[in-house]
């Protein structure tokens, strides 16, 4: 149970939260013709007869924008309707050249699913929680009107005009802006995963249309509004916090939340009416005759299921069951696609560099993936050269540490200098001395010189005063200019004081 | 030269290939023909240069051996619902007058393929929305038939108006139609001549202006049976452009063409014979039956029960799909466009999306094809979607149910194609009710997605042709035309307009 409330002058107010997410299909061609979905073009260079509408035209699916509709589908677990349809929605605009929209009302691709938002103590979610997906379709996304091209006319670009689009409508499951947060941080994860969509919420891949309503808890919904093409995870809390509000004051001043239409302003952070339900369209779905039902055979439908990934949960357990990571790190390595995909590679190389399993070293290898090595990466700033940053250069590193070779402190160096140089880690630990010593007689002889040069010091702690072992291993260390391996000076020192 | 304007495409084509005369001089024939007969109005441009340069290139293949196409040498009309590459492509209307598209329809194109040229681009009622060719924006089609003793001028039929017109005035010997709920079967019989609607999906719609997309299907207006057959086969086959396409080869029809109908079974639905059925039609019915009992074939009794729907459930699906198949005629990329004067819009001295949307299809709609678009409008807005759209939707399943059961009993259908013979411009134009009757007996097979076709049958008292239309099961355009052919042979309907423009 989410215990997020507002707090109103005549007491606490629920929020009630369903996002309909429009994710823009990953496509070299659009829904139904076979023009280019490139983002930037320059205006109108990505547009097909059909696109524009001329007469005559008509649509023909694009296999592909339906696989990834289905993939998606099946990635939150969802009924995929082996049988859909594509419906017209009707309405007049300079950026809708057919004057309809070619989506999916009555018989959508796929049908009811969920997904799983995780515990998050900081952003109040205090335990896991599935949010529920009514359905997701495909449609057509509408051309771009241009105001600012002309003192007294509108220019149009009909470059995405036609790019598919999925329509992921989720359940008024959620009860906070922060689970709303996690749902879209959670469902980009998945949809990036899956490949279906780049989840670039910039450039307008994905944008949200954000329904929102309070009520007493527990008590029935109340009336909702719904603001439009919210596009940063950021700009959805934002609107909900202010939505809640807006609708608590409004209520608990004796006004009454009207069914309508709004709009985000990032600049300020609130929203405003854009149209009441009683302006709103009539848009007169009925099925599109151009086009005949989508029927999905078998053999399609499994090869989507064998092409999917494995998807983030699967792979935070596996982390955490197989791997032995904690859930925490498990949860950061498999937020992102990128992240996931260069930790598994660094943990192969590491793995075969040490001879050992995976499991052995999967710690070792989080914890340089996610603290140590951003933190050389960081520091090293513009000098630093990512593509230098490879598995094989981070493996050997790592291998060269575990064989106690060099020091952690002699890893950060040797990374820094294979980011600016992309020189080898071996060479370098090599050529600018970078390797602990671990030599026993060459540091045995050490140890004699400093127990010799400091008698007074060995007899108290003989005598009893055993913190002085500390005082040993920094002269030590210091006469080995910091290279000697920390174990080999521990055990030896340890043996001749004990003598 | 001007007999080789009464040949047909058989005719025309075996010439050519002959020898007899060249492509060249065809085409010269039938665009002289042409630019003679503008009182008939029945072409909105003419391609004179089309047809000529078609014709020498079949020329010149047959000079250099090589293999000739199914319609190599015939110059035919092109109904302007078909996009021309480069060639005005208007569908009758203002909105869209003067629009050249760059792209050549799938139809047009296969006819190219086949060695057809093109005379011109041939009137039609106004996105083919009509039963009389009188809603053209360019003006009525006027048929070159006349009643005896008369000089008031009728009707040619509609939509296909132009078509029908230019092939019975023998100015082209074949003419594409389009057939939503009639519009090649009706015009066929109002003027003494064949026209086929096949299966729907046979022909690619892909370049064909919208009028219905699921009743709309291209198909062959031509002198005769076998002519209709050969240029079926060259307008038809699958197309990838079309998701409604059939993805099946096409028969050849024209090569298994056969009159002998022994062992098929001809029904003869009894709810189409209407109440205050006019005489002339029944007796024609009556002697249709007579015929292809002739040929051999059994006559039965069938029932198409939900036959009297049909018409209000045309007329409810067809302009529903036309109110969005409209929508994109809205003066933004093309065709026409109207601004109201600055200062009368909705903004301050100047005018809005909305105004300009309002003006354009204001002035670039006529009257017909406004009153559909409201028709559509209405039955699927919110609260009378279920009651209209929806409602005809089950009563659509309904009769093409009927027309599965029937097939248990009967291979094709004989009906009589329209309830009267041409009638007078004008006569019927106030009355949209009493036009859209017309359509009564060949809106069922549309709703249904059926084959069928009108073969010319006889003249009514007035001398006017009447046709029989012949229904057939799906795919079955071979049965069809077989009928067809076993009708025309006995009927020997062999009179031509008596020339008057």
């Amino acid at each position: 149970m989410s215990t997020y409330r507002i707090q109103g002058a005549t007491g606490e107010w629920e929020v009630v939260i369903g996002l309909e997410v429009h994710a823009q299909v990953t496509s070299n061609s659009k829904l139904f013709s076979g023009a280019a979905t490139a983002f930037g073009a320059e205006p109108n260079s990505q547009v097909s007869l059909v696109d524009a509408a001329m007469p005559g035209m008509l649509p023909v699916p694009n296999r592909e924008c339906i696989r990834q509709a289905v993939r998606t589908g099946m990635a939150i677990e969802a009924q995929i309707n082996a049988w859909s349809r594509f419906d017209r929605k009707n309405y007049f605009y300079a950026d809708l050249p057919q004057g309809y929209q070619i989506s999916q009302l009555y018989h959508p691709l796929v049908g009811e699913g969920k997904l799983l938002i995780e515990a998050d103590e900081k952003a109040g979610i205090a335990e896991d929680k599935w949010i529920g997906i009514e359905r997701i379709h495909v449609e057509q996304d509408a051309g771009k009107l241009m105001h600012d091209q002309h003192p007294t006319m509108s220019y149009v670009d009909l470059n995405r005009c036609g790019v598919a689009l999925m329509e992921i409508v989720s359940r008024p499951d959620m009860r906070s802006p922060a689970e709303a947060g996690a749902y879209v941080r959670k469902l980009r994860s998945i949809l990036r995963y899956v490949g279906s969509c780049d989840g670039n919420m910039e450039e307008g891949s994905m944008r949200a249309d954000v329904n929102v309503s309070v009520r007493r808890p527990g008590e029935e919904f109340g009336t909702r509004t719904e603001t439009k093409n919210v596009n940063s995870v950021r700009f959805v809390m934002q609107t909900i916090e202010h939505e809640a509000n807006r609708q608590v004051d409004l209520i608990e001043s004796g006004g009454t939340v009207v069914q309508e239409t709004r709009l985000f302003d990032p600049g300020t952070g609130t929203t405003r009416s854009m149209r009441s339900k009683e302006d709103a369209h009539d848009y007169r779905y009925f099925p599109d005759p151009d086009l005949l039902p989508l029927v999905l055979e078998d053999d399609f439908l499994a090869e989507c299921r064998a092409s999917l990934p494995e998807l983030p949960d699967a792979k935070r357990r596996r982390y955490v069951e197989v791997l032995g990571l904690t859930p925490y790190n498990a949860r950061e390595l498999t937020a992102e696609v990128e992240t996931f995909a260069r930790f598994e590679s660094l943990l192969a190389e590491t793995a075969t560099a040490l001879g050992k399993g995976e499991p052995e070293v999967a710690t070792q290898v989080a914890n340089w993936s996610l603290s140590v090595a951003p933190g050389v990466i960081n520091a090293a700033g513009d000098d630093a050269n990512p593509a230098h940053a490879t598995a094989a250069a981070q493996a050997a590193i790592l291998r060269m540490q575990a064989a106690g070779e060099i020091s952690g402190g002699q890893a950060k160096e040797i990374f820094e200098i294979v980011l600016k140089t992309g020189r080898a880690p071996e060479e370098i630990a090599e050529t600018e001395g970078l390797k602990q010593l671990s030599d026993t007689g060459a540091i045995e002889g050490v140890i004699d010189e400093v127990l010799a040069a400091n008698a007074d010091k060995v007899a108290e702690y003989r005598g009893g005063k055993d913190k002085l072992f500390g005082f040993f291993v920094g002269q030590t260390m210091k006469a080995l200019q910091g290279k000697g391996n920390p174990a080999v000076v521990n055990a030896l020192l340890k043996a001749k004081l004990d003598e | 030269m001007t007999e080789l304007t009464t040949l047909g495409i058989k005719a025309i084509r075996d010439g050519v290939a002959a020898g007899d005369f060249t492509a060249r001089e065809v085409a010269e024939a039938f665009n002289t023909a042409v630019a003679e007969a503008a009182a008939l109005n029945a072409f909105i441009v003419t391609t004179p240069d089309h047809a000529l340069a078609a014709a020498d290139a079949v020329d010149a293949a047959r000079a250099k051996g090589d293999a000739l196409g199914a319609m190599a040498g015939v110059p035919i009309g092109m109904k302007d619902l078909f996009a021309t590459r480069g060639v005005q492509t208007t569908a009758a209307s203002h909105i869209l007058e003067g629009f050249k598209p760059e792209y050549e329809s799938t139809v047009s194109q296969n006819l190219w393929n086949a060695g057809a040229g093109m005379l011109g681009k041939l009137n039609l009622d106004q996105f083919a929305m009509g039963s009389s060719n009188e809603t053209s924006y360019f003006g009525n089609v006027i048929s070159p038939w006349r009643k005896a003793g008369s000089n008031a001028g009728l009707t040619p039929g509609g939509s296909s108006g132009g078509s029908a017109a230019a092939v019975s005035a023998r100015i082209a010997p074949a003419a594409t139609g389009t057939d939503t709920g009639g519009s090649i079967r009706q015009p066929a019989a109002l003027t003494g001549i064949t026209g086929i609607k096949p299966t729907y999906g046979r022909c690619s719609r892909w370049g064909v202006v919208a009028f219905a997309s699921s009743l709309d299907q291209a198909g062959p207006m031509a002198q005769d049976v076998t002519d209709c057959a050969i240029m079926l086969e060259a307008m038809a086959g699958f197309d990838p452009k079309d998701s409604t396409s059939l993805d099946l080869p096409v028969p050849q029809w024209a090569a298994n063409l056969n009159a002998d109908l022994t062992g098929k079974r001809v029904g003869i639905p009894r709810e189409y014979r209407m109440d205050g059925m006019d005489p002339q039609i029944a007796a024609l019915w009556d002697q249709g039956i007579a015929w292809a009992k002739d040929a051999g074939a059994e006559v039965v009794e069938i029932s198409l029960p939900h036959t009297q729907y049909a018409l209000a459930a045309y007329y409810i699906v067809a302009p529903a799909e036309a109110s969005s198949n409209l929508a994109r005629y809205d003066g933004v990329r093309y065709g026409l466009r109207d601004l109201p004067d600055p200062g009368s819009g909705s903004g301050t001295g100047g005018s809005g999306l909305q105004d300009m949307y309002a003006a354009t299809r204001a002035a670039g709609f006529g009257d017909e094809v406004k009153r559909r678009i409201l028709i559509g409008t209405y039955v699927l807005s919110a609260g009378f979607y279920d009651a209209y759209y929806n409602q005809a939707q089950k009563v659509r399943a309904l009769i093409a149910r009927d027309f599965e059961q029937a097939w248990d009993h009967c291979d094709v259908i004989l009906t009589p194609t329209a309830p009267n013979a041409a009638f007078a411009l004008g006569e019927k134009l106030s009355d949209p009710l009493a036009m859209y009757l017309n359509d009564v007996f060949t809106v069922p097979a549309s709703l249904a997605g059926l084959p069928a076709m009108s073969v010319p049958a006889g003249l009514d008292a007035d001398g006017l042709p009447l046709g029989l239309q012949v229904i057939g099961k799906p795919l079955d355009e071979q049965g069809v035309l077989n009928a067809g052919l076993a009708i025309e042979q006995r009927a020997g309907f062999v009179t031509k307009p008596e020339k008057w423009w």
